[in-house]
């Protein structure tokens, strides 16, 4: 039988409500900053801003309800995302979650949004074990081994910046709009990589750090102004990005030479780069590894990956009671 | 009264953070401003091994707040840079716990923060080189200035 699970996400940013089936098929997603705010609002609030869960909520579960064309009475389940994030963005979902398990006593399944982020992949393709997951995100940098379904175990993770923060700092510095991603992606095309920025971390080590990296730019960035030098932008932010994405090339390649895992699944916001894709590619033809990346809209945070999460979790009846906490940090191998 | 401080390394950065008895200090606030890459993360660090907790201090540039339980006192490390018109997260539940609260990039929090606290200041000189000015507000935060500078 189908199993339909309404999930919700609101960790940090997004207020995010999907319908998936089965834990593959997206039935209905809405993610507020893609709603048509116009419509709902009836023009008066262009957009709406970040973090505004409490106020959005009831509407994002009505427009992804209505996209279904389904009711909760269909539903089999209530995912929501408990942890890693805000604790005071976490609760609005967790309450609303909670709400309606209770009201239309359907069982309550909770998600760690990492977790999430991996599960994405299997709204592309169903994910085979054993595999390596790389998660790159404005909050997350991680490197893991998925030996079966939510069995993680952890090679690397960033000891300071995200990469995505590293991106979005660096871009601050250079005048770039925010995300930094996107505004650094876009120049990059144009430009070269002719500075000389430091490779981020030890060879034999899995872990990430950018903080060192940001700090290099940041200081080229006021010698070049105290010299009255002009920067050449695209030409930085070219070498900025291929130092920064080399280094997760790097770890990644380790992890397929001394795994010999052949499959590779990336995770999170800064897969949408599209020198990380091409360079991944490259990677994984030489080692004979698939890859596989969701596409941009389940790269960001969603709540369709939340459902995609949970579906395990159901078949194996692993449901949460009312008691059900937020937290602002969660160990995905724990 | 202000207090100056001239950092030549991270470790400089480091060991002034740890010299901070914050465990006897429940509900500290501590306040950083300063410029990207000025070593207000790298402050953070130094504090949180002098409170004993557990694993690495990540930034929470893109979270906004991490908390951390596994030392002598709860830890709040937030980052407020992305926090826009004084929007309200809650940060006022932080203030009101037991744990303590180091704000990077607080000036942009200003009418949220509480009167007594302390605000450290960074300054890039040159690359590894950084001013810190700490300036306390209330008796508490003058006394623990006077302790560790």
């Amino acid at each position: 039988m189908d199993v339909y699970i309404l999930a919700i996400e609101s960790s940090c940013d997004e207020t995010s409500m999907a319908v998936v089936k089965n834990g593959c098929e997206v039935i209905s997603l809405s993610i507020t900053t893609q709603m048509d705010t116009h419509a709902k609002f009836g023009g008066v609030v262009p957009e709406i801003a970040s973090r505004m869960h409490t106020e959005v909520i009831t509407l994002v579960l009505e427009d992804c309800l209505e996209k279904a064309n389904m009711k909760i009475e269909e539903m089999d389940a209530i995912a929501v995302t408990n942890k890693p994030g805000l604790t005071g963005s976490l609760m609005v979902g967790v309450e609303a979650a909670k709400t309606l398990a209770f009201l239309y006593n359907k069982p309550l399944i909770a998600v760690n949004h990492l977790i999430g982020h991996i599960y994405a992949n299997n709204l592309e393709s169903k994910m085979e074990y054993p595999l390596l997951a790389l998660i790159v995100s404005g909050g997350h940098t991680e490197l893991l081994i998925m030996e079966d379904d939510y069995k993680f175990k952890r090679l690397g993770e960033t000891q300071d910046d995200a990469i995505g923060e590293a991106f979005d700092k660096v871009a601050r510095v250079m005048g770039l709009s925010y995300p930094g991603g996107p505004s650094i992606e876009a120049l990059a095309k144009t430009g070269k990589h002719t500075y000389e920025l430091p490779k981020p971390v030890k060879e034999q080590d899995y872990n990430f750090s950018y903080s060192g990296l940001k700090s290099a730019v940041i200081n080229l960035v006021n010698k070049e102004k105290k010299q009255k030098k002009e920067i050449n932008k695209a030409d930085l932010a070219c070498s900025f990005q291929e130092v920064a994405i080399d280094e997760l090339v790097r770890k990644v390649e380790l992890a397929l030479k001394n795994t010999n895992i052949k499959k590779l699944v990336v995770a999170g916001g800064v897969s949408a780069n599209k020198y990380l894709k091409a360079k991944m590619e490259e990677l994984c033809k030489k080692y004979q590894a698939s890859l596989l990346i969701p596409r941009m809209l389940y790269c960001t945070d969603n709540a369709a990956m939340i459902g995609a999460a949970a579906y395990p979790k159901y078949l194996r009846k692993e449901f949460s009671d009312y008691s059900l906490d937020v937290s602002s940090s969660a160990d995905i191998c724990s | 009264m202000n207090f100056k401080f001239t950092s030549r390394s991270i470790d400089d950065t480091l060991l002034l953070a740890e010299n901070i008895e914050s465990e006897k200090f429940p509900g500290m606030v501590i306040c950083l401003n300063g410029e990207l890459g000025s070593g207000k993360t790298v402050f953070v660090k130094g504090f949180a091994a002098a409170l004993g907790v557990d694993g690495n201090i990540t930034s929470p540039t893109f979270t906004i707040v991490k908390e951390y339980n596994s030392g002598e006192l709860p830890l709040n490390h937030m980052d407020v840079y992305r926090i826009e018109d004084n929007e309200d997260f809650g940060v006022e539940d932080y203030f009101n716990s037991d744990g303590i609260c180091i704000i990077e990039w607080a000036e942009l929090i200003e009418a949220r923060l509480p009167e007594e606290r302390l605000d450290i200041t960074f300054k890039i000189l040159d690359e590894n080189t950084r001013v810190l000015v700490f300036s306390p507000h209330g008796e508490k935060y003058e006394e623990l200035c006077n302790a560790v500078l």
